[in-house]
């Protein structure tokens, strides 16, 4: 069996898979440095890009199509292509070990800070982009990598009509008034008084997203990077998780979390059986839609801040989508970068999906009125050292952006897990503080 | 059968070799005559066909296909998955460092990764269940009995479905007010029970759709196992007064050993790497975390390639160990029972 020929053979199909394979790896490695400029003459501009989206429902709906057909208005010779990945994290993560991960992506958490000029082409120098919200999340020694497509900001979405049925009309001002208000809601009305989506897992994320709230701090998320422990009496991360924990201690969340439903619990929540959910404002139109798709009126739903004031106001922190960047392996780095500019400054995108623009000029969107009439403090959370707040974060295997830990926080307050709330955020501190330590500015 | 799948390549090496290769064969002294008598006018037609290179290759190339594909789907990601668990890779940097043995050593002495194997008990527990359920049932199913191949259908029907469907549909049945509830209410049992509410209930609800789902392939391989034996035996059986219990003891079990053992193995490993339903279900919340999970928790959400492919290499090198104990305990030794 084992004569020469055989051997050549079999060595050959290997060396030809392997070749095969190198071929498909060696991603980055790029020509780094050439800035992806906006081009001089819309008119000139031309090529193909591919515009990788986690919005599968634009794309499948046409939407994204409209838009890239009122861009072909000013720039007729670029052809826009669009690219839905449901999964986009996971997908497009392992799409970066090749070249071909579109030419206008967003991007995804994975990819450490360091990384970007291997990955995207530079868009411009800070001063360059400072009219845009939070482009101090992608600068990189000077240069900024991505443009946010829009901010949101973060709150609770309630149904009026529930909360005004238990009786509570004002805003609570503090996390026991909060509480107390829930507490009417479950005695005064048949809803649920808070809906933790725990199932589903990302909605607790958006806890996350009120870092900087109760100190009205700009700087709170970068205030995580190093061995600070997070989780200390009084910290931004202490209030949130703490009021999370009494909600579902003082039973006044669901029954049973281990089976929600993030898409009926829209419906709920529009229809008056959930009274609050903590979201960012981007959910204010589904759940307005929601509301008219059970007879009920988009008036009914409301947005309130975390109830917590400084100097007599609320606070809100405003905090950025995903980046839109553009890849160092595109062709048509030019129209790359004028889809970019194009899509975050005149599709009207921001407007119509009730989210803030990321042009800093730009004013706020219906959705949030209620916080501009009711005067509260907006700030854009800096992310300027969100790069070693994620390296402390994995490190520490804890996940701020996951829902786990909060996933465990829940299961410690209504008794499915061991332990005390002191004991875990004893214990989330002690490892955020190790991992602080390992990790290197 | 054997006899003429033996004779056949051997009479076509023999002729299609040339003289030297013959002279060869001769001084290893080994069966050159009867090829020598054979050669006929058959064998001189074809000889230039058996000659040709292309006929050596011809098997490499039916298995170029799938040697190719096992290749690059199973024996070079395995191979670079070896490799990651030597760096701190993340998951999407070109840059990766290689760190020795590092990831192993932290898997050695991060005690907290071990303890979800804790929760593999429950699956294993499980298996047994359903191992004992699988036989009962193939038992009876291999005796004549009405409606026998409906049932078979039924017990097979849930191995068929997709296991992410099964982790859906029993999402539904498991949820407050769902299917278990208001099947339990009719009995009049009412239950304010949230099945997957607390550790212990978790696991032993997400096991038991694992039973559910897994029942049907036990089954069958015992059913094929049991319906190989000759039924003259039972009929001996019979006439020298043995009853079904006697049957089972002593012609169906002895018989079926081997099939048992291989059930057992695939349970332990299947119970150490339980994925699909409980990550479909819980996502592993609720302490129904299990090491398949973590180990995807590791990779691609905190950007550990490096340790989770460490992680995976030593679940597998636990399997394999478990089997080879296993093998050492109970040895697979040939079944005769004529």
């Amino acid at each position: 069996m084992g004569n020469k020929k055989t051997t050549a053979f079999s060595s050959a199909v290997l060396a030809a898979v392997m070749l095969t394979l190198s071929a498909c790896g060696g991603g980055g490695g790029g020509a780094t440095g050439e800035v992806a400029a906006p081009p001089s003459d819309p008119k000139e501009v031309s090529g193909e890009i591919r515009v990788l989206t986690q919005r599968t429902d634009l794309v499948q709906n046409g939407t994204l199509q409209k838009y890239a057909a009122e861009f072909n208005k000013i720039y007729p010779k670029v052809k826009v292509k669009f690219d839905g990945i449901t999964d986009y994290e996971g997908e497009v993560k392992i799409r970066m070990n090749t070249k071909a991960y579109g030419d206008v992506l967003f991007i995804p958490g994975a990819v450490a800070k360091n990384d970007y000029p291997k990955f995207f082409a530079p868009l411009g120098t800070t001063a360059e982009l400072s009219k845009y919200r939070f482009s101090d999340k992608t600068e990189v020694d000077g240069k900024v990598y991505g443009i946010a497509q829009f901010g949101t900001a973060n709150g609770f979405v309630y149904n009026k009509k529930v909360w005004k049925q238990a009786g509570v009309t004002e805003w609570p001002k503090t996390p026991e008034e909060f509480l107390a208000a829930l507490k009417a809601i479950k005695e005064k009305t048949e809803a649920t008084p808070y809906y933790t989506n725990f199932k589903d897992g990302w909605p607790l994320v958006q806890w996350t997203n009120n870092l900087g709230v109760v100190g009205c701090d700009a700087q709170a998320g970068n205030a995580l990077a190093g061995a600070v422990s997070p989780w200390k009496a009084g910290s931004e991360l202490n209030a949130g998780d703490t009021l999370l924990y009494d909600i579902v201690k003082q039973g006044l969340s669901e029954k049973d979390p281990t089976t929600t439903n993030w898409e009926s619990s829209k419906a709920l929540l529009g229809g008056g059986q959930i009274a609050t959910m903590m979201l960012g404002s981007w959910s204010i139109t589904q759940m307005q839609d929601a509301a008219e798709d059970v007879n009920g009126s988009a008036q009914d739903i409301g947005f309130m801040p975390f109830p917590v004031q400084k100097n007599g106001k609320h606070c809100a922190a405003l905090v950025s989508d995903y980046q839109q960047a553009v890849s160092i392996h595109s062709e048509n780095k030019p129209a790359a970068r004028a889809w970019i500019d194009w899509f975050t400054e005149k599709s009207g995108f921001a407007e119509t999906e009730g989210v803030v623009s990321a042009v800093k000029s730009a004013p706020m969107p219906a959705t949030l009125k209620d916080f501009t009439d009711n005067d509260v403090t907006f700030f854009d959370r800096s992310e300027a050292k969100t790069a070693t707040v994620n390296d402390i974060d994995e490190a520490a295997e804890i996940g701020l952006n996951k829902q786990d830990y909060r996933q465990k926080l829940i299961d410690t307050a209504r008794g499915a897990a061991k332990g005390s709330l002191e004991d875990f955020f004893a214990d989330l501190n002690k490892r955020w503080d190790e991992a602080a330590k390992t990790v290197g500015s | 059968m054997t006899q003429t799948t033996d004779t056949a390549p051997e009479g076509a090496a023999m002729t299609g070799r040339s003289s030297t290769d013959k002279a060869k064969a001769d001084a290893q002294g080994r069966r050159p005559r009867p090829a020598g008598r054979r050669r006929g006018p058959a064998a001189r037609r074809t000889r230039s066909w058996r000659d040709s290179p292309l006929r050596r290759i011809t098997p490499w190339l039916f298995l170029a296909a799938p040697l190719a594909l096992l290749i690059t789907f199973t024996y070079v990601p395995v191979a670079s998955m070896i490799s990651y668990s030597f760096t701190d890779w993340d998951g999407v940097s070109p840059d990766r460092e290689n760190v020795g043995f590092d990831n192993y050593v932290q898997i050695f002495t991060r005690p907290e990764l071990f303890r979800v194997f804790f929760v593999s008990g429950y699956y294993l527990a499980a298996s047994v269940v359903q191992i004992v359920v699988a036989l009962y049932f193939a038992v009876i199913l291999s005796f004549n009995l009405r409606f026998r191949n409906f049932f078979k259908g039924i017990l097979f029907f849930p191995y068929l479905i997709n296991g992410v469907a099964i982790g859906f549909v029993f999402l539904y049945f498991f949820q407050d007010g769902g299917t278990l509830d208001s099947v339990l209410d009719q009995l009049g049992v009412t239950t304010d029970h949230p099945w997957l509410g607390d550790p212990t209930s978790a696991n032993v609800s997400l096991a038991g759709v694992s039973v559910w789902r897994f029942t049907g392939l036990n089954f069958v391989l015992f059913l094929g196992a049991i319906q190989s034996i000759p039924g003259e035996l039972y009929e001996a059986a019979e006439l020298d007064g043995a009853g079904k219990w006697k049957q089972f003891r002593h012609i169906i079990a002895p018989s079926i050993k081997p099939v048992i053992s291989l059930s057992a193995i695939l349970a332990i490993s299947g119970s150490l790497s339980v994925f699909e339903i409980p990550y479909i279900m819980t996502g592993g919340a609720t302490g129904t975390q299990t090491f398949v999970i973590q180990t995807i928790k590791l990779a691609f959400q905190f950007n550990k390639t490096g340790l989770a492919s460490a992680a995976a290499v030593v679940l597998l090198l636990i399997i394999l160990l478990i089997t080879w104990i296993q093998r050492r305990l109970v040895p697979d030794d040939k079944v005769d029972l004529v």
